[in-house]
């Protein structure tokens, strides 16, 4: 049978690079999200904002399939990859740890998604990248005599390397340090440029400043607020008003929304004495 | 000084064991003066040689089959579940029964040759492998198994190229454990029963108050036993730069 709302839905979709529909999860009986939509616009970089514990790393994984590992979790709702469902292929991860292998060197390091598939090495790519994220010359190096921004930036290229058309980002910078954060927020915008981004950060400055849009995740289970869409492109300015007004009103609803989860845990162990 | 600081140690101990000879004047078939166990070595050498080559063939092959058997069990068990249902419980139980209680048995079963201390060997160091890698190979960094899923590794690659090495250092650890064991497994299955060897040489000796003889035996048994231990704890260093234990 023909659904006829079919054609116009994959219309819908092929805008975005990435659809939730009615997504729900939950671990060892505790919903994290549930019913959940969300879409991506392709090409775009979206910022995923929310204080600690709400669930945007889970929301990251789910995305990426990983959702099932380690504790007992129930998943169920339709993700769509530019409109096809199902497909995990398209679909690159840069966690907050660099996740080097240290027996490896900074080339395989790389070059270890083709390792896993049993594909042979673009050896000529790797180099390439190396060099876009300001690694010539280190090739050989094990991860170990690198520093923290170094290894980040190694684990950025594996992701590039990939050359997926999605990318997940789950805090990739918070571990390291002020200005090195600052200088690969700088880098990931350029060559994360017109693949569909999803970045997880704590950090709302962070997100004004790479992200297209942001959205706030915030509740228990988990909701999206009203997404916010600063003026101008990304790469922006820390330093304007416009930028230092957003922050203040992110900081501003990211407080209370974290008040708001307090009082209703309070308000449970209340119900529960009772 | 690293280097002298162990000839050091080792030449004050036998200082110490000269003068306690001397001062106590302790009879030779009880305690021997150092002297005239290193006159029994030079004196004995050949027999002695003889004798270590077999003792250290059953450590060697001892350590080869215990490596390869526990290596093994440790991969089967911690990639099939119903392998390690079965199998762990045994291999926990099995280690209840002490080792040189089934040195008789085994003399019984496999002859007063090398295979009975070989047996003895493997069994020695066959737990201590199978925990430390089956530990190892648990242990995985989480996050790279992420790393593989999303990269759309497959389950075999993901074990040789990420689980396995991840493993090695928990797996050394295991094998300079095997290292410092199999010397007592060989030694007890030659007292046990056997026509050659160190374990042979010393209670042989001992039976005829050659005191000398018996501590000149101990000395090239315990001096084997060192160089093994250096020689694998090196060779798993050049192997493993990575592992995190930088311990001795």
């Amino acid at each position: 049978m023909t659904d006829v709302s079919a054609p116009s839905n994959n219309v819908q979709n092929a805008i975005s690079g990435i659809s939730l529909r009615s997504a729900s999860l939950s671990y060892e009986g505790k919903v994290v999200f549930e019913d959940l939509d969300l879409d991506l616009p392709v090409g775009h970089m979206t910022c995923l904002l929310g204080p600690s514990g709400v669930g945007k790393s889970s929301l990251l994984r789910y995305i990426a399939g990983l959702s099932g590992n380690g504790a007992e979790a129930t998943v169920s709702g339709r993700l769509l990859f530019n409109g096809t469902e199902g497909s995990k292929a398209d679909v690159a991860y840069l966690a907050q740890q660099d996740l080097l292998l240290p027996w490896l060197n900074v080339l395989d390091n790389v070059m270890l998604g083709s390792r896993l598939r049993g594909v042979r090495p673009d050896c000529g790519r790797a180099s390439a990248l190396l060099e876009r994220v300001g690694l010539r010359g280190q090739e050989k190096s094990r991860p170990a005599s690198l520093s923290g921004g170094m290894r980040q930036r190694v684990a950025l290229a594996r992701t590039l390397m990939e050359d997926r058309p999605i990318v997940l980002m789950d805090e990739p910078f918070s571990a390291l340090d002020a200005i090195t954060r600052f200088e690969l927020q700088e880098l990931a915008s350029s060559l994360l440029a017109g693949k569909t981004t999803l970045l997880v950060t704590h950090d709302p400055l962070e997100a004004l400043r790479i992200g297209h849009r942001l959205l706030l995740l915030t509740g228990s289970p988990a909701r999206f607020e009203t997404p916010i869409d600063p003026p101008s492109e990304p790469l922006r300015d820390a330093g304007t008003v416009e930028v230092a007004a957003l922050q203040a009103a992110i900081m501003e609803r990211l407080t209370a929304a974290k008040h708001q989860a307090r009082a209703a845990s309070s308000n449970a162990q209340i119900q529960a004495g009772q | 000084m690293k280097l002298l600081r162990p000839v050091i140690i080792f030449l004050g101990l036998l200082v110490v064991w000269q003068l306690l000879v001397s001062i106590t004047g302790v009879a030779a078939f009880i305690l021997p003066a150092p002297l005239s166990v290193l006159s029994a070595l030079f004196a004995q050498w050949p027999l002695l040689l003889s004798h270590a080559g077999v003792t250290i063939s059953e450590i060697l092959l001892g350590l080869g089959l215990g490596m390869l058997l526990g290596c093994s069990s440790a991969l089967v068990i911690a990639n099939f579940r119903s392998a390690r249902l079965w199998i762990l419980p045994v291999l926990v139980v099995s280690q209840a029964i002490p080792v040189f209680a089934l040195a008789p048995i085994l003399v019984l079963w496999l002859g007063y040759g090398l295979a009975s201390k070989v047996a003895m060997a493997t069994l020695i160091i066959y737990f201590p492998v199978t925990v430390a890698f089956y530990d190892g190979l648990r242990r995985t960094e989480p996050g790279w198994l992420d790393l593989a899923q999303v990269m759309g590794g497959s389950r075999w690659r993901t074990l040789t190229q990420i689980r396995i090495p991840a493993a090695l250092p928990a797996l050394a650890s295991g094998l300079r454990v095997a290292a410092s064991v199999a010397p007592i497994g060989a030694i007890v299955g030659e007292w046990v029963g056997s026509s050659a060897g160190l374990g042979y040489l010393m209670l042989h000796a001992n039976a005829r108050l050659q005191v000398d003889v018996m501590f000149a035996a101990l000395l090239v048994l315990a001096l084997f036993a060192v160089c093994l231990y250096f020689s694998i704890d090196r060779g798993l260093r050049l192997l493993i730069p990575w592992q995190a234990d930088k311990t001795l």
